[in-house]
């Protein structure tokens, strides 16, 4: 079932495809993390804002990836940016909840310890409530690591290089090792990225608190 | 003709409301794959993850479970179900199930396995027996998590019913894929604009059941849970 062959003399090809497919995962879970934490910020310090950021984002998670692909090509073509950013968007969706039940998860007497030292609410913010929040924002990346590893092979479809080429060329010419390869190496991407942030979080927060994510 | 325009017109155009490949048409089979997909996903998941929630065991195996299933790609998942076993119905089922049992499983098992202790007790002391407090006490109390676990669940299926028609078969997906093929971008985006529509339409409806299905004590609670007045005396 396997073709060993196949696999050998297309090396390069797969081994830029991997790359491509890394790319198009993180890019988005970066960029998606420095948008949803402004705005999640914002969402606990003015209340107001979080139902509406919350129907905005919730509303905005359920349309398809490949509705959003299909939207942007007359816009980006067939750049990466097609890919992009939807995903970015999704990532920023998915932490603005994990940032904002995070920051809010920090205990009012801590808070009112730390008013009684001195702290102005944006040293507050920094030195104490995010990085009580980081293990559930961090929960939140590796789900929105994971999911955007899975996704990106969609974008495939509208002609975005990534490992989903493999399950393309494997469809077309009815031959399997492609599509093995490539579900192979997304999942050992998605693993080897969950368990890259799950040590990120042991470095970020030694004092080991280990908050369960959702 | 710009974009909008293109898109407008194939919305108003009637050949695309009527006959066997019509907007109304592959709305319906879309609507019955989805449903078909969570009701099988359902079979398996909710039981599974409601009895091992209930013991109190299984947690690493049932986390495990559903961080491997998640790594899977669905597009890879569908094409090499093809390639083993031809073009039909099973390959995309087996491939939208197996992307809706995660969110079900692990929203049912941490739903039952957390609820409260001293609820467990109390239900206990009125002499309550394993499954009646499975059925009676934790399942109830765990309803609001569980139906976010299945709005998850549905909101992924309808999106992913798409790729059904990758391999062949109907569904929406067939005004992605035949555009894409014609390069008829008018038919991909209207195509889009339609699975869009149904996947928010999707979450609402879930979000309006289980709005209806919690109990008005278990809602009642959460109410008071999420807005203690202690917190708006110190804010960030």
């Amino acid at each position: 079932m396997l073709d060993t062959a196949w696999i050998w003399r297309n090396l390069p090809k797969i081994w830029d495809l991997l790359v491509q497919h890394a790319v198009l995962s993180y890019v988005p879970v970066v960029v998606g993390l420095l948008i949803a934490l402004p705005v999640g910020i914002a969402c606990v310090r003015w209340r107001w804002c979080y139902p509406i950021a919350l129907a905005a984002s919730s509303a905005f998670f359920a349309i398809p990836s490949l509705a959003l692909f299909v939207l942007l090509l007359p816009y980006t073509g067939l750049t990466a940016a097609t890919a992009i950013i939807p995903l970015t968007l999704y990532t920023a969706s998915l932490l603005l909840r994990n940032i904002v039940d995070g920051i809010r998860s920090t205990d009012d007497s801590v808070r009112q310890a730390a008013a009684a030292m001195g702290y102005r609410p944006m040293r507050r913010l920094v030195s104490i409530e995010l990085p009580i929040a980081t293990p559930l924002i961090l929960g939140g990346l590796r789900v929105a690591a994971v999911a955007n590893i899975s996704m990106v092979s969609v974008a495939s479809v509208i002609g975005v290089a990534s490992l989903g080429d493999l399950f393309i060329d494997g469809t077309q010419r009815f031959f399997a090792t492609p599509i093995i390869v490539g579900i192979v190496l997304t999942a050992v991407l998605a693993l080897i990225t969950d368990l890259v942030l799950v040590s990120v979080q042991r470095v970020l927060t030694p004092w080991g608190q280990t908050r369960r994510s959702k | 003709m710009n974009v909008f325009d293109s898109v407008w017109a194939w919305f108003t155009n009637p050949e695309n409301w009527s006959g066997y490949d019509s907007i109304p048409v592959r709305l319906v089979e879309h609507l019955g794959y989805s449903a078909l997909a969570i009701a099988c996903a359902l079979l398996i998941a909710f039981p599974l993850g409601a009895i091992l929630g209930h013991l109190h065991r299984g947690q690493a195996l049932v986390l495990t479970i559903a961080n491997l299933i998640r790594a899977l790609p669905t597009l890879g998942l569908l094409t090499l179900l093809v390639i083993l076993a031809g073009i039909g119905l099973m390959p995309p089922m087996v491939a939208l199930v197996v992307l809706a049992i995660p969110p079900i499983l692990v929203n049912t098992y941490e739903g039952v396995r957390f609820v409260n202790a001293g609820v467990v007790d109390a239900a206990k002391g009125v002499g309550l027996r394993g499954p009646a407090i499975l059925f009676r006490v934790e399942l109830p109390v765990a309803l609001p998590i569980i139906m976010l676990g299945i709005r998850l669940a549905a909101i992924q299926v309808v999106s992913s019913a798409t790729i059904a028609a990758y391999v062949g078969l109907g569904g929406l997906g067939r005004f992605i894929f035949d555009g894409l093929g014609r390069q008829d971008f008018a038919q991909m985006a209207g195509g889009s604009v339609i699975v869009a529509l149904l996947a928010i339409v999707t979450e609402i409806v879930f979000i309006l059941i289980a709005v209806l299905a919690t109990s008005p004590g278990v809602r009642g609670r959460e109410r008071f849970r999420f807005s203690p007045l202690s917190r708006k005396k110190v804010m960030p």
